[in-house]
């Protein structure tokens, strides 16, 4: 039965895997996702999961430990961050392209050099073309309610695609918080058994998985897995909205938050939402019409929705929490740019980056925020360069 | 044969067909030179068998038959590996010219 506990993020991921019991785990530590890996260990050796767990050297080995056991037809998780996601690289694109529908814990931090362990989106968005699914979570309510969903879209026969879901580190991965874990009979109807497409244990039924395709078919095979990330358009609403049905809370594509009759919006992703509301909150108590669009899910991108959600505003501060050298913008600040192209009267999009390596975003940074894109929208004229919040300068 | 489009492709390129790698001929990956057998002092020690990457030296009664040119990239491998010290080696490697 459901139980409210109190928790943190990489707590609720393990607590999530535990319920959804994979076959396989092949991990290799890093901070701050290692405890993840840690708890489900536990779990094994205390007879509560059916898992094997496999050590290995790097994330590059964890992810191609993976593929190599979701390609015998087993169901899969890995978790890393930063430095460890990245030199998953070239493995991630594979797997994307074999269609193993393989899900991953991220714990989102910067990317070095320097060194830095702490809350930075830099890391997926550096794997954001490699054709997995990204979602991103804002509490450890949502790791555990998007690992479960995670792994329920990914599995489905007409997406066969890989997911990481994020969430942003020691901010929520360490941070303890109240939510609900539900029963695990209930986890288990809901995400259902594995059901591969194909396995390389299965003697009956040999197959031949990662060969060479020429000049003549490498194009080809390429749009051909297209048609799992958009298919993965419908199926995650459709998920959402299942998990909602049973289990009473919601997902869609994003949260959007006072959006109703709001002239000015805030687009961020993850657990800056958390003060972002608050802001909201406190100026709507002023009379201003403002609110937040709290992205869920980044790739697929959901451009038409957030098109619809977000044409008939007066001005958006898109707030990116990457470093992206050499372009007028964030990563999601260049797409929703690109989703509201063709919006004849579209908002004016102010591109900010924010909180790089852990950097603290305030109440008052959202406040200033907020006001200048109103102050500033009023100008003719006015086009917005990219500015950079809590930098001192 | 006409080429397949892309909706008409086993999702993430996996093939369904066991073995077919048989019908991609690696002999056409032969640059100038080939292995040749001769089985006067040929002592079926199989090492070339062992050793070649391309399942190219044909065996007939428990005994070294020869190379299958389909398949044999020309790397030298059996010719490095056969151990019969005599002038007239079983395998040696010649030159080989292609005509377009």
């Amino acid at each position: 039965m459901r139980v409210m506990k109190v928790m943190d993020g990489n707590s609720a991921a393990a607590e999530a895997v535990k319920q959804v019991n994979p076959d396989v785990v092949v991990v290799h530590p890093i901070t701050p996702a290692t405890p993840i890996v840690e708890k489900i260990a536990a779990f094994v050796a205390n007879g509560q999961m059916d898992t094997e767990i496999v050590d290995v050297e790097s994330g590059y080995s964890a992810v191609s430990g993976c593929i190599g056991a979701s390609a015998a037809g087993g169901r899969v998780f890995t978790a890393s961050a930063a430095q460890g996601l990245v030199s998953m690289h070239e493995i991630l694109y594979i797997t994307a392209s074999l269609r193993l529908p393989i899900v991953a814990g991220l714990v989102n931090r910067a990317l070095a050099a320097p060194e830095n362990i702490h809350t930075d989106h830099s890391d997926a968005m550096a794997e954001r073309s490699c054709g997995w699914m990204q979602f991103f979570c804002e509490n450890p309510q949502e790791a555990y309610d998007n690992l479960i969903q995670a792994y329920k879209v990914a599995e489905h026969m007409e997406v066969r695609t890989p997911a990481m879901v994020g969430m942003d580190a020691f901010l929520t991965s360490h941070s303890r918080e109240n939510l609900y874990i539900e029963d695990a009979g209930e986890v288990d109807e809901f995400v259902g058994k594995f059901k591969p497409a194909f396995s390389l244990l299965d003697s009956e039924n040999p197959v031949t998985v990662g060969s060479y395709a020429s000049m003549d078919y490498y194009f080809e095979h390429k749009v051909n897995q297209l048609q799992g990330m958009e298919k993965a358009r419908k199926v995650i609403k459709e998920v959402g909205r299942e998990f909602g049905d049973r289990f009473g809370r919601y997902y869609g594509y994003f949260e959007a938050y006072k959006m109703d009759n709001a002239n000015y919006a805030v687009v961020l992703m993850g657990s800056a939402a958390g003060t972002a509301k608050e802001t909201v909150d406190q100026l709507r108590n002023q009379g201003e019409k403002v609110g937040l669009l709290k992205l869920r899910v980044f790739r697929p991108f959901p451009y038409q929705d957030l098109k619809e959600t977000l044409s008939d505003l007066d001005a958006v501060a898109v707030l990116d929490r990457s470093f992206n050298p050499g372009t007028p913008g964030g990563p999601l600040c260049n797409e929703i740019k690109a989703a509201l192209y063709e919006v004849p009267q579209k908002p004016l999009v102010f591109p900010y980056i924010y909180g790089l390596g852990g950097r603290d975003i305030k109440v008052n940074d959202f406040v200033e925020i907020f006001r200048e894109i109103k102050e500033k929208s009023g100008k003719d004229e006015f086009i917005p360069g990219i500015k950079c919040i809590g930098l001192r300068e | 044969m006409s080429l397949k489009k892309w909706n008409e492709l086993v999702p993430g390129g996996i093939i369904l067909e066991a073995g077919n790698s048989v019908k991609n001929f690696t002999g056409m990956f032969r640059k100038g030179e080939k292995p040749e057998f001769n089985e006067t002092t040929c002592i079926n020690c199989f090492f070339c068998w062992v050793f070649c990457p391309d399942n190219a030296i044909i065996v007939e009664n428990e005994k070294i038959k020869g190379i299958n040119y389909d398949y044999c990239k020309g790397c030298g491998i059996c010719v490095n590996e056969c151990p019969v010290k005599n002038e007239q080696k079983p395998l040696v490697m010649v030159k080989e010219i292609n005509e377009l």
